[in-house]
């Protein structure tokens, strides 16, 4: 009975402290950020609050289709969430964020290239709601010791000499992606007979294809498990790192561009500090060290200028000149009757 | 005949060990994957970059992983022990019950256990946010502490149900309160369900992700979302360490209380 006691004593005593530390508040108050895993410099939070005095309650999440409940609930009550492009239009349409006040973001304007508010306009048609963060291609990884001729186009990925040699990516959009743009569509095609094309495509594909995977296309090309795979520019970079026969390309029926980009939503508690947020990532030096721990592309400008090491400058895998293509897309958000078709089909293609 | 005999023994014999093999290599074979790779100095999987003990340094130096695995614990235990003495309070009243509640509440009481994670997650995210409780670490305890308690019922209610309740009545007969009656007469006999239901409250506390992550407010992290998060860009070698570290602590603590002499044994003695 004693221990009985004593026990629920130190129970209480150490939820009594721990609810206790959580309600310490800083001078200046806070930004409640809420990110993709990994996708900051912990260093930069340490600066931010050195220098502004304002708390980062830092939060993060795995796929976007984990965060969108969470923030649409209201949960917790966030200021910035960092999404990608078809998520963000999704949140535009559904009304969850808030446009933003660039006058109180000035390095905003001035860092970001152009092109990439450009490319913005898919998902974000006057640029009022998003400010990009990190970008990237969608390609073809190959190993040049175990294909006959370079790689150029996406027919190769049903290219019969290459059964059990190839890696697809299993999600349903980036599937779909691939197929339709090598049937020369749009990537955000919704007519019913280019879906179908692209679906019996995928199952024309299917016997020939290794295995369909998400983030184990870098282990499984590094250590020489297969010959072609489909993969994100970000991840190419670290690849041919650790095996110097991988090479990446853009296919010539052209490619996924993909944006991670910062809102505000509609009812952030903390809006000047979190302008103050924005305009601190906008920096240069603070964009180069993201860029660093990241490797994705930076949209930075000002970043890109500063990147020491020349190889990486110059990359056309990490900074290709986006003008230089014209059949480049985004993903838009298609509603969800369009999510559900994809999503059947997808079904399809795999039970097939 | 015997020779025949003997070879077909051996034969079995052989598969019996074989068997049991086979068994071990499959739930040890992923362990000892992770905890080989947590001394690669090479980040990715399929190379072997050379021994190193860099990853188990710098995990110690990260404070993020370190505060979602002081969470984890702390959540861990404080749930358990919560969801133990609520579970068994629940056990004592539901047995007093007539038969016919007895049947329906205890129906109640596993229907959690059924019901998908996802539900019981949004769910409790949803009423969380209608009373206007802000979620953090108290919503994730509670929300621990609500799935944990079914658990803990159906470990300590067989063990309720084998105890005569004639040695309770007659301790009451001799003067014991209820109290008393109860931790002196009926604890003892059911401590072995109340443990076991503590310790698999306290591994399914520590195993949760989904409902932890619906219920868990800004800045916090217990090691499942910390690990979970980073799928996107892949899992960092430091958490090979410190799951290797959580294995062998576990190891060494369960091979200490094999060994330990058992006190019971020696007071016959």
């Amino acid at each position: 009975m004693k221990k009985l006691v004593a026990l629920a004593c130190i129970t209480a005593t150490s939820v009594a402290a721990l609810s206790g530390c959580g309600s310490s508040e800083s001078s200046n108050g806070e930004v409640i950020v809420y990110n993709w895993g990994e996708y900051i410099d912990p260093d930069v939070l340490e600066m931010f609050e050195e220098e502004t005095g304002i708390k980062v309650v830092y939060d993060e999440y795995e796929t976007n289709e984990t965060m969108y409940p969470k923030v649409e609930a209201g949960a917790a009550q966030y200021d910035l969430v960092c999404p990608s492009d078809y998520m963000i239009d999704k949140m535009i349409e559904k009304g969850l964020v808030q446009e933003l006040n660039f006058d109180n973001i000035p390095n905003a304007k001035q860092y970001i290239g152009e092109q990439y508010y450009e490319q913005s306009k898919e998902f974000d048609p006057e640029n009022k709601y998003s400010i990009p963060y990190c970008w990237g291609t969608v390609g073809i990884l190959y190993n040049q010791t175990m294909v006959s001729e370079p790689i150029t186009s996406w027919d190769v990925l049903w290219d019969a000499q290459y059964e059990n040699n190839i890696l697809m990516q299993d999600s349903v959009r980036d599937a779909f992606m691939v197929a339709l743009k090598r049937n020369g569509n749009s990537m955000n095609s919704t007519d019913d007979a280019e879906l179908n094309a692209a679906k019996d495509a995928l199952i024309e594909q299917k016997p020939l294809v290794q295995a369909y995977v998400v983030d184990q296309v870098r282990d499984k090309m590094i250590g020489n498990e297969a010959a072609i795979g489909v993969i994100y520019s970000g991840e190419a970079i670290y690849t041919q790192r650790e095996n110097s026969d991988l090479v990446y390309v853009i296919p010539e029926e052209g490619t996924n561009v993909w944006i991670d980009s910062w809102v505000m939503l509609k009812d952030a508690p903390n809006k000047e500090n979190a302008e103050k947020f924005l305009d601190f990532l906008c920096r240069p030096e603070i964009a180069l060290k993201n860029f660093e721990y990241i490797t994705y592309s930076t949209p930075n400008t000002g970043a890109q200028e500063l990147i020491e090491d020349e190889d990486i400058k110059n990359s056309p895998i990490a900074f290709p000149d986006l003008s230089q293509y014209n059949n480049i897309e985004t993903f838009q958000y298609l509603g969800e009757e369009f999510d559900e078709k994809l999503n059947e089909l997808w079904k399809q293609v795999k039970s097939n | 005949m015997t020779q025949k005999k003997q070879a077909s023994e051996r034969f079995t014999g052989f598969l019996k060990k074989f068997y049991v093999f086979l068994i071990f290599v499959f739930l040890y074979a992923p362990i000892v994957t992770l905890m080989v790779l947590s001394f690669n100095a090479s980040k990715t999987r399929s190379k072997w970059g050379g021994f190193t003990l860099k990853w188990y340094f710098e995990l110690f130096e990260n404070e993020a992983i370190l505060k979602a695995f002081s969470n984890t614990m702390i959540i861990a235990f404080l749930s358990a022990l919560i969801a133990t003495i609520l579970g068994t309070a629940a056990c004592i009243g539901i047995r007093n019950m007539k038969k016919r509640h007895q049947g329906i509440i205890m129906g109640v009481t596993n229907i959690p256990m059924l019901n998908a994670e996802i539900v019981t997650g949004i769910s409790l995210m949803l009423l969380f946010i209608s009373l206007g409780i802000k979620t953090g670490f108290l919503t994730v305890l509670l929300s621990h502490i609500t799935f944990n308690i079914p658990y803990v019922i159906l470990n300590v209610m067989p063990k309720l149900k084998q105890v005569n309740n004639s040695t309770y009545e007659a301790a009451l007969d001799l003067g014991a309160s209820p109290v008393y009656a109860f931790f002196k007469v009926v604890f003892p006999d059911i401590l072995p369900g109340v443990f076991s239901g503590f310790l698999m409250a306290f591994t399914m506390s520590l195993d949760d992700f989904i409902i932890t992550h619906f219920t868990k407010g800004a800045g916090l992290d217990t090691l499942s979302t910390k690990i979970y998060t980073e799928v996107k860009k892949g899992i960092k070698p430091e958490m090979y360490a410190l799951s290797t570290l959580i294995f062998i602590t576990v190891l060494i603590l369960l091979i200490l209380v094999n060994k330990m002499p058992d006190p019971k044994a020696k007071e016959k003695a």
